[in-house]
Order: C-alpha cells, then structure tokens, then sequence
C-alpha cells in the first residue's frame, strides 16, 4: 500500500536537475539543516555531464567537426530538452541529429547532421543481434528464373543512411585521427552500415545502390527492388550491387518468392 | 527468417562463494592485457546496463572474460529507491543477462535513477522514512523473485540530507536486510564520502552497518570539491586511487568481518590495466593477511 505523499520526494527532486532556472529544492539540505545549494548542483552537475559524455562517446566525429565546446553547448542543450527516456545509454541520442539539423549555430553546417545519422546507425548497428551471414553460394544454386522473386532478410545489424552531402566521407575522414584534407561537401553519399560478425563497417553505395538496399531490406523481392533501383538511377549495376551487398554480410538468409 | 545465434549459458569453472578475492571493474579497453597476462585468481565486475544490447562485440568480450573469471553483475540503474514501480522491460533484461552469464555477485544500489519517463543517469538519493522502506522492500522482493538469488544491496554516497528522513541509513539498510533477506555491498568509499559531506565519524556509521549481510566490498577514489561553508565535499567520482583513509577502513572491516569479495571500481580516467592490477592486488595483500591471522588463530585455539 502506498501513501503517495510519502512519496513525493522525487518528484520534487527530480525537476531541478535539468533545469537550472528551478530553484533547489527545499526538501533537502546541508550540514546543520542548511540550504542544500551546491551540494545540489553536485547531483545537477553530474546528470547534465554524464549525458553530454554519453552523446560526445556516441558522436565522436561530429564532435571532432565541431570542436568540443561547441559540441558540449549545443548536447547540453539537447540533454536538458530530450533526456533519456531509456536506462540503456547506448540508445540515447536518436533525436539528437534533428536536433543538429535544426540547431542555428549548425547552419553553416548542412551535412552534420547526416554525419550524426551514420554515427547512431554505427552504434546500433555495433549492438544489434549477432546473426549469420549469407553465404554467396547460395545465390549460385537459385535458378536464373527465380531471380527476380527472390526475397532476402537483412541482417538486423544492416543499417542505410541516405545524404545530398559528402556524409560518408566526411564521418570516415574525422572518425580517424590523422589530419582530414579539403573534403568535397556537395557530393551526394549513401552509406551502407553493417557488421557481418564484431567489426562494424561503413561502406559508399554506388548510385541507385541505397533505393535497392532499402527495398530488399524492406522484402521486395529481387526483381522489384532493381526496378526501383533502375527507375531512381539509370547507373544502376544489379550484379555489382547484389555481389557488394552480400559481400558486406547485409542478409542473413534467403527465400524464394511465392509466386 | 533471420538465423539468429542464439546466446548459450556460459558454463560456471569455480565455485562459490568465491571468498575472500580482489577484483577489479572491467573496462573493454584492457581485454588485450588481460588475455595476455592469462587468467588471474581475481574476479571481474561490469555495470550490467552496458550489456543489455542484443549482440556484438560488447557480448564477446564478457563471454571470453567469463570463460576464466568470476563475473560481478552490478546493476546501476533499476532505480530501486525510486517510487515509481520498477520497469518491467528492465527488469526482465537483467533477469536474463543474470541467466546467460550466472554471475558470482549481483548487486545494486539503494538509489534511484528514473522519474516518470526520464533516465537521469545517476545514483539519487532518497529520504529514510517508513513509506520509502516499504517501497524499496518492495522493488527488492521483486528483483529477488525475478533472478532467483539474493541481490546484493550498496549503500550510497550522498551529497545531502532529507529534512523528512526520519531513521539513520544504517537503520534504513538494517531494516532493508531484515524484511527482504538481502545481502550488503559495503562501499567503504562512499561511506568515507558521506561520512566527510555529513560530518560524522565513518567508524560510527561501520559500528552500526550490518556487517554479517555483506557479501561484497567496494573500494573506489573521490574527488575533493566544497560545499558553500567552505566546508569539504566529497564526490564519489571512480577516478583515481583508492585514497589512504579507505585503505584504512578497508584493513578495519576485513578484520571485523573476514575476507569478502573485494572489488576496485575505476569508472573513468582509466588507467592501463598493470595500474588498477597493482590496486587489485593491494586489496588482496589485505584480505590475505586476514586469513593468514584467522589461520593462526585457528591453530592456537586447536
């Protein structure tokens, strides 16, 4: 049984955590019954800095991009908006790329935000359930016919990010260490994420190669997802992009279609 | 169809209790190290949360750590001391990782992290009054029903006091132990922390501490700051060594209570792993001399 007015102490602790404009709560208190003050701010300080550190652990290269100040300003601000609704860290931060996309201090920066978008698929994509691949041989004893009806289940690691700038580039040249040369925003990148066994790998589609990704991934059959590949470029190389899919360990299994 | 792996139960190779051993916190950071330096008599401890992904790298790692170690599951984040009830989906997470690894130790915090749906990432504290008792029996009955085995219950550093708390924390964790059948994690540094932050002396609050229940030390370092008297405050931070005043009291409880599970929590600011080795084995060295006395004891009294 319980007496809720008992049992209000969280609730009058809680809000003044990532709110610095609350006053400190008057429930608590100091030495001798005093005012809790900073002693408060210790519980405010760590919330708010151990959320800024998780998001800075799981966007390293968009922190590089920006300089850790600036990074720490604009997470604080998201940490204080969007806490985590999860006691899982490692799943904090979903909304934290359209908050880049819509943060002005970003402007200048159009592609950051899909930078963070590969970023957070790495990470899921680094946790997600481990699963075997698929071997190529398989694709060799389907017969030619029943190509097109073929269906194909993604590993649930396999991730796609879809950008009109150099996103690709730009994560894999600041997820490193060493100096990044003059990179080329403009250029439209698509990455494919996938971690066959533990390491996980980011790759550049070719074009066309994101549209017939997403629509296998999402059980369109072979036949289909060409099509819609071919339709969205006429580049479209279904042999490189079925070999390079299956090479980077994106499908776990294959099926027939029923029709 | 995805042909999933499905995860196996990592086979126990020691028995238990493990006794009177040093361990040290886990970091993936220093698995190379370790596996070169071989299996080592101590055991591992990780924050359970971390683990609760479905697959990967972070999985691997704890397998091949506990393939040849005794493995401490320490849960940071069930926000026990909270009032809202516990969460279903978290519960069932660490219910299963509890299963697949069959830790030596399972413990958590009398703390709270979780306000209605907003995780705050630390251990918060909580006032000590007979609705707030019955509430955190509760959530132990529950954790203890849902993995089968006593939970090891840690007292936590705090920061300040509840002007509603009507009992001491050494009554409040009494009371906690009587009522669920719990054991302790004694962190000694956190009451070297609490003790400094409230002024009182932390041999008074060990006097009154339950010691039997414990199955499990903490030894950790804090960080020094002040409150706005100017007065010491002490954050319990996992950044450092171990200061000389915990090693102190460390040497007192092991000798009042016998050799128990020890473990060096360093949570950031990480050293190499021949450093918190080194701390590890000063714990050992303690808990050795302990048994070496109780042994001599043994044969003046045969």
């Amino acid at each position: 049984m319980r007496r809720d007015a008992d049992l209000g102490f969280a609730a009058a602790f809680a809000p003044p955590l990532l709110d610095p404009a609350r006053e400190v709560p008057t429930a608590v208190a100091g030495r001798n019954g005093k005012p809790a003050g900073r002693r408060y701010d210790v519980y405010r300080n760590n919330v708010t800095v151990s959320l800024i550190e998780t998001l800075a652990a799981i966007y390293p290269a968009v922190q590089r991009i920006t300089g850790p100040d600036f990074f720490r300003a604009m997470a604080r601000f998201h940490v204080r908006s969007s806490p985590p609704a999860s006691p899982l860290l490692f799943e904090y931060g979903h909304d934290f790329p359209d908050f880049i996309a819509g943060y002005e201090h970003a402007q200048d920066m159009p592609w950051l935000a899909d930078v963070a978008r590969i970023e957070r698929a790495w990470l899921d994509a680094y946790h997600a359930a481990d699963a075997l691949t698929l071997a190529p041989m398989r694709l060799f004893a389907i017969a030619p016919e029943r190509l097109g009806d073929l269906v194909l289940a993604p590993h649930p690691a396999t991730r796609i990010v879809r950008s009109p700038y150099a996103a690709v580039t730009i994560f894999a040249a600041n997820r490193d260490s060493a100096p990044v040369a003059r990179i080329d925003a403009s250029t439209p990148e698509d990455a494919l994420i996938t971690r066959a066994e533990f390491d996980v790998v980011v790759r550049h589609l070719p074009p066309g190669g994101a549209v017939f990704a997403a629509s296998l991934m999402s059980g369109q059959p072979l036949g289909a997802a060409a099509m819609a590949a071919f339709d969205a470029s006429p580049e479209f190389d279904i042999a490189a992009n079925i070999a390079g899919l299956i090479e980077a360990g994106a499908f776990t299994s294959l099926a027939a279609g029923d029709a | 169809m995805i042909t999933a792996i499905k995860p196996a139960t990592v086979p126990l190779r020691f028995s238990l209790p493990i006794g009177g051993v040093a361990g040290t916190s886990f970091k993936p950071e220093h698995l190379p190290a370790i596996l070169e330096a071989g299996p080592q008599a101590g055991f591992f401890e990780v924050h359970a949360e971390n683990y609760m992904g479905a697959g990967g790298p972070p999985h691997r790692a704890l397998e091949t750590i506990r393939r040849d170690h005794p493995l401490s599951l320490h849960g940071v984040s069930m926000s026990i001391g909270g009032p809202q009830p516990l969460d279903k989906t978290h519960l069932a997470r660490f219910r299963s990782l509890v299963a697949r690894y069959q830790p030596a130790l399972v413990s958590e915090h009398l703390a709270w992290s979780t306000h209605e749906t907003s995780f705050f990432n630390d251990l918060l504290p909580l006032p000590y009054t007979e609705a707030t008792l019955a509430c955190v029996c509760n959530h132990i009955d529950q954790v203890q029903e849902a993995i089968r085995r006593p939970l090891l219950l840690e007292n936590p550093s705090t920061y300040l006091t509840f002007c509603e708390s009507a009992m001491s924390e050494t009554d409040f964790i009494r009371g906690i132990v009587a009522r669920t059948g719990c054991g302790l994690l004694l962190d000694i540094n956190n009451v070297f922390v609490s003790a400094t932050n409230h002024g009182f002396p932390a041999l008074d609050y060990l006097a009154d501490f339950p010691l039997a229940h414990v199955g499990e030390i903490h030894l950790a370092g804090h960080a020094e700051q002040t409150d706005d008297d100017g007065n010491l405050l002490l954050i319990d931070s996992h950044d450092g060594p171990v200061a000389d005043a915990v090693w102190k009291l460390f040497e007192i409880i092991v000798a009042r209570r016998g050799p128990v599970p020890t473990l060096i929590e360093w949570d950031s600011s990480i050293p190499a792993w021949p450093i918190l080795r080194a701390e590890a084995a000063a714990a050992q060295a303690i808990l050795d001399r302990c048994k070496l006395a109780a042994a001599t004891e043994d044969r003046h009294a045969a």
